[in-house]
């Protein structure tokens, strides 16, 4: 007993200082995340809020806005929403059927799966400039110009891969009893996957919106080179549109103080926009979270 | 073999069935019968294919990559293993209950009508008779009928896995597999589906996978006893278990491997 009683304060004085460091590790890690995130959300507050009127969000730049002159970037909030919502739309017209089709349909093809898996993991790490690139180099081929649509399309492709793959990750750890027992009450792969697995799944499907609704609101270099840039609003999709993030980069680019912070208010507005489309998606997604099969 | 047809007794045939799962050999040459209107229970220790053979039945097996399959399973005549077989009317016809209970991610209500809205019955009275008429069957009316649209998530366990036999009577099959029904489960719930099984046999033809003995004493009618994919013995439950030929089955019988 007493060679017991010897060894155990020593060990566990080792345990306890692991315990001590990795807390601390932690800890640090956590404090620097929040350190950030107020230190920009301060930051653009700060900054921006001063800057932001009702002429701002309400009126397309007049003449020399860029210089000082009145106006606002309603322009650009119109666009970035245009753009943003048909880009995400068709991503998840796109995405959610491959998804479903990878993980219901082709269950027992897993290698050719996993191909495909790692292929949507490559597109994901290419930059949105590469496919802004790739998109102009085939506007220029079939002469189109620069529009809305060419951008929602080139964003819609950049933003796939993040939707196939945060929806693929959900329904890969669905319980593969889920789809036995509903392919055993009769129903076909096609009905198991749109009335099974994307309720079972509508949290992830409701992530991965928001995932590449961030990034298609938030891109610049992709959207600058499809879209363009223009002072009006578009009423078709063929014309070119201003989008948030380019409007925030133009105007931080000018000389003029006045310029400058209303840059920051763009920001800012930015950041909102992302915030209320989070909350209210999360909202929604919490009624199908109750049935969800744990 | 146009003779075993009309022996309206059986009600699936299997003949030297094989089945490899990326070449290991997991079924070998499994000849069997199993009989209309009784329990045929699949008795061995795990990992010796008796998952697999259930699910072979309604061809859950080809979800399985790079499975293998040859041989007949007969049923009603027709070969289940054909490429041309109706597969999702093949399934309907074989209601599964699994291992872990398995509610769909919907209401206690939907769970059930779940499978007769798919078939095209949409009708809502109907809906709701057949909905009450089922879970009554499966004896958790009384438990669930205040709360029918609350997701049958949030039920226990026990209660679960009779949600989900009567989701699986509700769309009207002939034979019911079972995979371990009740190893989740505590004991007064497993007793409640073993109690229900023996009353369902007069009217499905059941196949339960089990792993104890017990239940299988409980409940058979008839045994296929396997041991490393292979049957090593087969029969009724009152030769199986009084009068054992195979050596092995009287080793595991007698608890010396399990």
């Amino acid at each position: 007993m007493s060679f017991i009683k010897q060894i155990i304060p020593s060990k566990s004085l080792i345990r306890k200082s692991e315990e001590g460091i990795f807390k601390g590790i932690m800890y640090i890690s956590v404090s620097i995340i929040f350190f950030l995130l107020i230190a920009i959300i301060y930051g653009i507050i700060s900054k921006g809020l001063p800057a932001l009127s009702w002429e701002m969000i309400s009126s397309v730049p007049e003449g020399g806005f860029y210089f000082g002159k009145g106006g606002g970037i309603l322009n650009a909030i119109v666009g970035s929403i245009y753009l943003a919502l048909g880009s995400t739309a068709i991503a998840l017209v796109i995405g959610l059927p491959v998804a479903l089709y990878m993980n219901i349909h082709l269950v027992n093809r897993t290698k050719f799966v996993n191909s495909i898996r790692f292929l949507l993991d490559l597109l994901w790490g290419v930059p949105s400039i590469v496919y802004g690139v790739f998109a102009f180099s085939i506007m220029l081929y079939i002469g189109a110009r620069v529009s809305l649509l060419a951008g929602m399309i080139t964003v819609a492709l950049f933003i796939l891969p993040v939707i196939i793959r945060t929806i693929d990750e959900a329904m890969k750890s669905v319980p593969r009893d889920l789809l036995e027992v509903s392919l055993s009450l009769g129903s076909t792969k096609t009905e198991t996957a749109y009335r099974i697995f994307v309720r079972q799944c509508m949290p992830a499907i409701v992530t991965a919106t928001i995932l590449a609704f961030g990034r298609a609101i938030g891109d610049a270099a992709a959207v600058i080179l499809t879209t363009g840039f223009t002072d009006s609003i578009p009423t078709s999709l063929f014309q070119p549109t201003a989008t948030l993030s380019l409007s925030v980069f133009f105007q931080l680019s000018s000389p003029v103080e006045e310029v400058k912070a209303r840059a920051y208010a763009s920001a800012a507005l930015l950041t909102i926009i992302v915030l209320i489309i989070s909350l209210s998606a999360r909202y929604f997604s919490s009624r199908y979270n109750k049935s969800r099969i744990k | 073999m146009a003779q075993e047809f009309q022996d309206k007794k059986d009600k699936i045939i299997i003949e030297n069935l094989d089945l490899y799962i990326s070449k290991a050999h997991i079924l070998k040459n499994i000849n069997t019968t199993i009989p209309e209107k009784k329990i045929t229970v699949i008795l061995g220790p795990s990992g010796c294919g008796k998952t697999t053979l259930l699910k072979s039945l309604n061809r859950l097996t080809d979800l399985y990559p790079e499975v293998d399959i040859t041989g007949k399973i007969m049923m009603n005549g027709h070969d289940m293993l054909h490429p041309d077989v109706d597969i999702t009317e093949l399934r309907r016809n074989m209601g599964l209950l699994s291992q872990r209970p398995m509610p769909l991610p919907m209401s206690i209500f939907k769970n059930i009508a779940f499978g007769l809205k798919i078939s095209g019955r949409r009708n809502r009275l109907f809906l709701k008779k057949r909905v009450e008429h089922y879970l009554m069957q499966a004896n958790l009316w009384d438990e669930v009928k205040d709360r029918l649209h609350s997701p049958a998530a949030k039920l226990s366990i026990g209660q679960q896995q009779r949600l989900c036999l009567a989701r699986g009577l509700a769309v009207d099959p002939e034979i019911i597999l079972a995979d371990e029904p009740t190893s989740a489960l505590d004991p007064l719930s497993s007793k409640a589906i073993e109690e229900k099984f023996l009353e369902l046999k007069n009217s499905y033809t059941i196949v339960v996978v089990t792993h104890s003995l017990r239940q299988a004493k409980r409940i058979a009618d008839n045994v296929i006893f396997m041991y490393l994919g292979e049957i090593v013995e087969q029969g009724s439950a009152k030769e199986f278990f009084e009068n054992p030929q195979n050596e092995r089955t009287k080793e595991y019988l007698s608890g010396v491997f399990n």
